[in-house]
């Protein structure tokens, strides 16, 4: 494979938020770089500070410390090819599907065109809710929320596609089945992703590499390659070496764990 | 991936239920327990039997407790065509109130959500304003105002305002703040934020809101009319009780009552029809 440009650089980026109880470090010099097309999982406890890893890529904050690029320009405000999905779907309640997914159209925008529905009718197809455009998301399954919520970053086609923690609210069975899906997605139409995620398997399954980080401040203390090929199965999942790196990130992040 | 897509076709497939036998077997309780309008209906009943039988009964005079009979008896006192103008000169108070309300608390209640800076300098001033005894102000406003509907409306509008600013400033921070990053993300631009995000979401807030606030106007009104009116049910039922007339004054009562438990069921039904999805599932 070409080598390709990096999407997301981080340098030396610090990020320390002010608390009641003091100054909070968030994120402690990282530097990270993430190349185009490249799936990447941020793996941590909670509070590590991977969703601030996030809402900088996203532009919705900026750093304390250090620079956050996306394709080698400094990331100051929110960029129009980057698409984020959400822990939860978090959709319009009164909007049905359709329009839940053109939403960033006619928010960015004001207005949704002939042009926009057709993108809308392809994405809401390519996560498999095609018939399901005129119902309110009370209507769908938790599992079809989050696809609503996924067609919804897709609609304006990012480069980078921002996931933070997007199937943790889901059951086991429909978590591991949209893992699949999304690797499909990704296959389809590669994109940049950075995955934030707690669950080891999802990211081994997921991610072309994990990124471990540690709790407070957040620190990355591991940068690896998942051992395996692609397309992904269940069967390539339960190779030794497969399950030998699943067991090393284990003893990775147990390590860093506070005592309880 | 299918199992989850697929609800429609399960629930076609599914073999229709048995006729279910439950209803005519359920003992009378669970029956009652069932019809939600049957039961209240009968309590209410049973107490209008209950007051006619102990007023007869213990020979109450009516200036303390007219038996329900005289009190219908009252409704009968007053031509229908003064009971009419009664009617809608406390409603048009009530609903100039209400609606004053509405759109003064609006930006307001925007202002309060969007900047801390107002919310810091408004929210103490609009505390004290609600601990002002609408009451004991309304002689002040009538003097200031004059007699005509304009300090009735004030009034109204102060005691109605309060709760409506309250509700649509919660509603307006209750917005999951992952929609405000999705449109902050999007860079639109600050009036889409509060108009396709921030307001619908608030919308089951102001509704809880728009329906206290309601029988609140009514209230309002009636105050208004005890300190300064010649037309209007407050100023009936005052003017009933003053010439010891209170069968009649009570029929002014349930007029009151109806007047708002009718303004309730319409702000209700409003939700209902235009906002079905703002309302709890089982309820819609």
């Amino acid at each position: 494979m070409p080598l390709a440009p990096n999407a997301i650089d981080f340098n030396a980026v610090g990020q320390v938020f002010a608390t009641q109880s003091g100054p909070l470090t968030a994120l402690d010099a990282v530097n990270l770089s993430i190349a185009q097309h490249e799936f990447v999982a941020v793996l941590g406890p909670s509070g590590c500070g991977k969703s601030t890893l996030l809402r900088l890529t996203a532009g919705l904050m900026l750093p304390s410390e250090g620079q956050v690029s996306v394709f080698r320009h400094p990331v100051t405000r929110p960029r129009d090819d980057v698409g984020i999905v959400f822990q939860q779907p978090t959709l319009l309640p009164w909007a049905n599907v359709l329009d839940n997914v053109t939403f960033p159209a006619r928010h960015k925008r004001g207005r949704v065109s002939a042009l926009d529905r057709d993108r809308a009718a392809e994405v809401i197809a390519a996560v498999g809710l095609k018939g399901f455009e005129a119902r309110l998301p009370a209507e769908l399954s938790g599992g079809m929320q989050q696809r609503v919520g996924i067609a919804r970053a897709l609609f304006l086609n990012p480069d980078i596609l921002l996931m933070d923690e997007p199937f943790s609210a889901l059951d086991a069975l429909t978590r591991d089945a949209m893992g699949y899906e999304l690797l499909k997605l990704w296959q389809a139409s590669p994109k940049t992703v950075m995955f934030i995620t707690h669950s080891i398997p999802e990211a081994v399954l997921l991610a072309d590499r994990v990124i471990v980080m540690s709790a407070r401040p957040g620190r990355i203390i591991a940068d690896l390659q998942v051992p395996l090929g692609r397309p992904r199965d269940e069967l390539a999942l339960r190779a030794p070496e497969v399950q030998d790196f699943a067991a090393h990130l284990r003893e990775l992040l147990i390590a860093k764990e506070p005592a309880l | 991936m299918s199992a989850d897509v697929e609800p429609h076709a399960k629930r076609a497939g599914a073999v229709p239920a048995a006729p279910t036998r439950k209803a005519p077997g359920l003992p009378l309780t669970e029956r009652l327990i069932a019809t939600p309008v049957v039961l209240p209906l009968l309590t209410f009943a049973v107490i209008l039997v209950l007051w006619e039988v102990a007023t007869r009964v213990f020979a109450v005079p009516s200036f303390i407790l007219p038996a329900p009979s005289r009190i219908i008896d009252g409704f009968g006192a007053v031509p229908p065509a003064r009971w009419s103008a009664h009617v809608w000169a406390t409603l048009r108070v009530a609903l100039l109130g209400y609606l004053v309300a509405i759109v003064v608390s609006l930006p307001i209640a925007i202002g309060l959500a969007k900047s801390r800076l107002m919310s810091r300098a408004l929210y103490p001033l609009l505390v004290v304003i609600q601990s002002v005894p609408v009451v004991a102000v309304a002689p002040i406003i009538i003097v200031v105002l004059g007699t005509d509907d304009a300090p009735r409306v004030v009034i109204t509008f102060m005691i109605a305002f309060f709760p409506l600013v309250v509700s649509m400033t919660t509603g307006l921070m209750a917005t999951p703040p992952e929609l405000i990053e999705l449109s902050r993300s999007l860079r639109a631009p600050g009036y889409r934020e509060i108009s396709q995000i921030r307001l619908p979401y608030a919308v089951p807030y102001i509704f809880s809101g728009l329906k206290i606030s309601v029988t609140l106007a009514v209230i309002g009104a009636v105050v208004a009319e005890f300190v300064a009116a010649d037309v209007g049910i407050g100023f009936f039922i005052q003017f009933s009780t003053s010439m010891f007339r209170l069968p009649q004054a009570w029929a002014g009562l349930v007029v009151l009552v109806a007047m708002s438990l009718i303004l309730f069921q319409a702000v209700s039904l409003a939700q209902r029809v235009f906002f079905p999805w703002s309302l709890p599932k089982e309820r819609r």
